[in-house]
């Protein structure tokens, strides 16, 4: 899995129809040491309601359908876990309680 | 699978109700040389990998077959803690 930020939401009106109600959120990945962006940003399946600007981890490839949200979905992104902290070493990188991380 | 070094851990309270009570570990993935190789990713862990320590890992489905129930939304599971590593 890897980490990244929710930045927004996409609205799809014509869609596949397995894919009625679910949420779509644009992700931009980060580096999980430094925090910093790391790659494109991509749309993945939100399984666990999280809101624009939370840190969460993204599961890819096939394991995106394990979820009861995504199963038998064509899915290949999903947003699994919101991160509350982040350690590396001795040092928290991220905490979701500070305002600055 | 690839080797990789534990180097921290990620906590989440909100997440796939699947996942209660597993560990998820910042890995770094290594080669053999123990030279890191790409970027830190994050892994579920039913090893018990402390930080410092080596670990190999599987990618994709496979990540959850240690797992009682595999339908588990994970890309990245430890699958062994390293002993020791022989080349050559």
């Amino acid at each position: 899995m890897y980490a990244a930020k929710v930045i927004g939401t996409v609205v799809c009106t014509r869609k596949d129809d397995r894919m009625n109600g679910l949420k779509m959120q644009v992700v931009e990945p980060i580096d999980l040491i430094t925090l910093e962006k790391q790659g494109k940003a991509v749309v993945a399946i939100d399984a666990v309601g999280a809101g624009e600007g939370e840190l969460v981890l993204v599961v890819g490839g096939s394991s995106a359908r394990q979820t009861d949200f995504t199963k038998n979905k064509p899915v290949d992104a999903t947003i699994m876990a919101i991160v509350d902290t982040i350690d590396i070493g001795e040092k928290q990188v991220f905490n979701k309680q500070k305002k600055d991380g | 699978m690839l080797c990789a070094k534990v180097i921290g851990k990620v906590v989440s309270t909100k997440k796939d109700e699947s996942l209660t009570g597993i560990k998820l570990l910042v890995l770094q993935p290594i080669n053999s040389k123990k030279e890191e190789i790409g970027k830190a990713l994050v892994a579920i862990d039913t090893y018990g990998a402390g930080e410092g320590e080596i670990v190999f890992y599987s990618k994709s489905k496979e990540a959850t077959f240690e797992l009682k129930e595999p339908f588990v939304p994970a890309d990245a599971g430890v699958a062994g803690i390293v002993d020791y590593i022989t080349r050559g």
